[in-house]
């Protein structure tokens, strides 16, 4: 029995360990020790054994930090962020009360209809996106006031297909959450003469509050990869550089310079800022949402 | 070449994020020919990355008459990615036996030790090439590195009908050419004599290869980078002035807007490669039978110059276990009559054996208009002159397209864009190692 029971425990947790090392630990620990490393060439680099792979310390960590575009990079992505988190979490938290709300009218469709984008791919919604854009073969580049593509535009049109893709889900868990409240609470309000707003904005907004959060972290790692609008947008107009957003710079690196080494110490350079802005947040609202001290 | 740019980016952003959801779904095919050689020791069996149309059909011909090495050609998505897809997997030692090798990635691939010399297979077959496509294999070494595909000498395509439309003669010069733009425009502000695309560094390489421009060269043991000689800066000045002055417009190639402009009757020429038939017919299918040819504009009146743009070659892994299967696969498929015609027939390619010429009797469905496209194409290329590409072309394209964009978009100095593609160029170089003249 004894004996059972010290090798059982580790028993159930091999697979679970297995998959992390493999999937997980391995992959960025290779990460790591290349981002360590880089090929140095000598003479024209053309003959045997002109290429080896040396150990650089952190020098390319150092590339990295000290490169202009990958900080204006970010601040391009953190106004983008700061947009879509807003606009797509506000429309989300918006329709979810909608739809609870006790008298409202075909539920079903409108849920459906909201979620169903996300359901788009989305190299695909940029794509369909990109089409509407573009003033020769748009429908409707009237409705646009300028360019959607332009400089001063491109960030807007941008965070319009991420706000369109995402809404729907995360309405979906706002909206799911709120199927969970007890219905006592609603009628001890109503019985209180509270008015269905203030139903939503005194009770349901307060009890959304851990999903509200919860949301928000998903939402923000979210933006901080993004990746596939802007790299899907690119071929179709002049705006958007190769390293508009961090992780294109990364891919630049990685698959069109072939700079495995440079985009490894970027790579961790990024995954240490988007831990750093999950975490913060949480920190930050954490003692007020969940009442812990 | 660069039919298909969109859906080259869906692959590319669709693999990404499957990468990093898995990464374990891939690179499932090159390994297949490891497993069979196991089964069969006499037979050897080929992978082949390629992006030509059709290579399937030639290569299940090369399959039926030869039973004991049998080729699988694996399709890929071609494009920018591609030459780092293949580095990749032949730093990760699961290369294909062969792979299509554009011209410019060619020397990227030998620097990192990732193609084989096949010298004593191509050496039988070298007559049958010309010698400024042969140096593109070579790369001036005495190793031989690919045996040549095809080849995109540059010419003029332009609108026959508008431009009797709107009066104007066929540009004999470049000098020429600016001026028609000018009258164009000004005819009809929404119709333009051509565009410059800030996302076809290619293009604008075969243009200064016309102007004699020599981006890189090597002299004893160093490189020598010069992207903004002179006439590169003449050439990027020429196309900044038109730009700036509002009268070609600036959308990039191969986009949907660039489509419908040429649909449209918008875009009057395309100085592009032989190769354009094929981007037109699926692009511009309205315009068909109106495109007429022409040798490209030149710099001085009289002269008969023109650049490459695309073309590639068949390499053999310096991984492969069977080299020379591979080679042998190699130079059939590039020098056997049969191959050739199948690759025009089925691929569209146009070959760069010099006998391939006479297989490409009829024309293109698209220029049905000229009956003798192809002998009118090869005498307006013939004059093309190439020059060597350096072991960070993909490096150079990139900073090429950045800047370019910016410099298109803000109507700044082209110039200045040149120069800061050859101060990342050669800070790249210098960063790897490689040895500079200066």
């Amino acid at each position: 029995m004894t004996t059972r029971k010290s090798w059982a425990p580790y028993l159930f947790l091999t697979p679970a360990v297995t998959l992390f090392a493999l999937f997980l630990a391995l992959p960025i620990g290779y990460t790591v020790y290349l981002s360590l490393r880089r090929t140095k060439v000598s003479g024209l680099g053309l003959g045997k054994g002109s290429k080896r792979e040396i150990f650089v310390g952190l020098d390319n960590y150092a590339a990295a930090i000290g490169d202009g575009d990958l900080w204006t990079g970010w601040l391009r992505v953190l106004g983008y962020g700061v947009l879509v988190l807003v606009v797509m979490l506000g429309l989300a938290l918006v329709f979810a009360l909608m739809l609870d709300a006790a008298r409202v009218r075909l539920a079903r469709f409108s849920r459906i209809a909201i979620f169903l984008p996300f359901a788009v791919p989305g190299v695909a919604a940029s794509l369909m996106w990109g089409f509407l854009y573009l003033p020769s073969v748009s429908p409707i580049s009237e409705l646009f006031g300028v360019a959607p593509l332009s400089q001063s535009a491109v960030v807007y049109s941008m965070a319009n297909v991420a706000v369109w893709g995402g809404t729907g889900f995360n309405m979906l868990v706002l909206y799911t959450n709120l199927g969970a409240v007890p219905q006592d609470l609603y009628q001890a309000a109503r019985i209180d003469g509270a008015s269905e707003l203030q139903i939503a904005l005194r009770v349901k907004i307060p009890i959304l509050a851990p999903a509200i959060i919860l949301v928000t972290v998903f939402s923000i790692i979210a933006t901080i990869q993004v990746f596939t609008e802007p790299t899907a947008l690119r071929p179709l107009t002049n705006t958007i550089s190769s390293t508009w957003s961090p992780l294109m710079k990364i891919y630049r690196d990685a698959f069109v310079t072939g700079d495995l080494y440079s985009a490894a110490a970027t790579a961790a350079v990024i995954a240490g800022i988007s831990l750093v802005l999950s975490f913060g947040f949480l920190r930050v609202v954490k003692n007020r949402a969940f009442g812990e001290t | 070449m660069h039919m298909n740019r969109l859906a080259a980016v869906a692959a590319a952003v669709t693999l990404v994020a499957g990468c990093s959801s898995g990464g374990a779904q891939q690179s499932a095919a090159p390994s297949s020919s490891a497993a069979q050689n196991a089964q069969n020791a006499q037979k050897v069996a080929l992978t082949y990355w390629n992006w030509v149309p059709g290579m399937d059909k030639v290569v299940a011909v090369w399959n039926t008459a030869h039973p004991d090495i049998q080729v699988t050609s694996s399709t890929q998505a071609g494009g920018d990615d591609s030459a780092t897809k293949f580095l990749t997997a032949a730093k990760a030692g699961n290369p294909p036996d062969l792979v299509q090798a554009e011209y410019q990635a060619l020397p990227s691939f030998v620097a990192a030790e990732a193609v084989a010399d096949i010298k004593t297979a191509a050496d039988p077959v070298k007559a049958q090439f010309s010698e400024g496509i042969w140096g593109l294999v070579t790369l001036g070494t005495d190793a031989v590195y690919g045996i040549p595909q095809d080849s995109g000498p540059m010419l003029l395509y332009y609108r026959e009908d508008l431009f009797k439309k709107y009066g104007i003669a066929v540009p004999k010069t470049w000098q020429e050419y600016a001026d028609a733009a000018r009258a164009v425009h000004a005819k009809d502000s929404k119709v333009y004599l051509g565009t410059f695309s800030s996302k076809d560094p290619g293009s604008f390489a075969g243009l200064a290869q016309q102007a004699g421009g020599q981006w890189w060269s090597i002299s004893g043991e160093a490189w020598k980078v010069a992207i903004n000689d002179e006439p590169s800066k003449k050439l990027a000045d020429y196309w900044g002035g038109l730009v700036k002055e509002g009268v070609i417009d600036n959308m990039p190639y191969f986009t949907p807007e660039w489509n419908k402009a040429l649909n449209d009757g918008k875009l009057l020429t395309w100085p592009s490669a032989i190769w354009a038939p094929g981007p037109l017919s699926t692009n511009a299918p309205k315009a068909k039978g109106k495109w007429a040819i022409a040798q490209l504009p030149q710099w001085n009146a009289g002269e008969n110059f023109s650049g490459f743009w695309g073309g590639s070659a068949v390499s053999v892994s310096a991984g492969s276990k069977n080299k020379e299967a591979a080679a042998k696969f190699a130079t059939w498929l590039n020098s056997d009559p049969e191959a050739l015609a199948l690759l025009v027939k089925e691929g569209s390619v146009y070959p760069a054996a010099t006998k391939g010429a006479d297989l490409l009797s009829e024309p293109p469905a698209y220029f049905s208009n000229i009956p003798d496209f192809w002998k009118q194409a090869a005498g307006f290329g013939a004059g093309a002159r190439g020059f060597t590409f350096g072991p960070n072309v993909n490096v150079a394209y990139n900073a090429f397209k950045d800047a370019f964009d910016k410099a298109a978009l803000n109507k700044t100095s082209f110039s200045g864009a040149l120069q800061s593609v050859q101060d990342a160029t050669v800070a790249d170089m210098t960063k790897s190692g490689f040895k500079l003249a200066q």
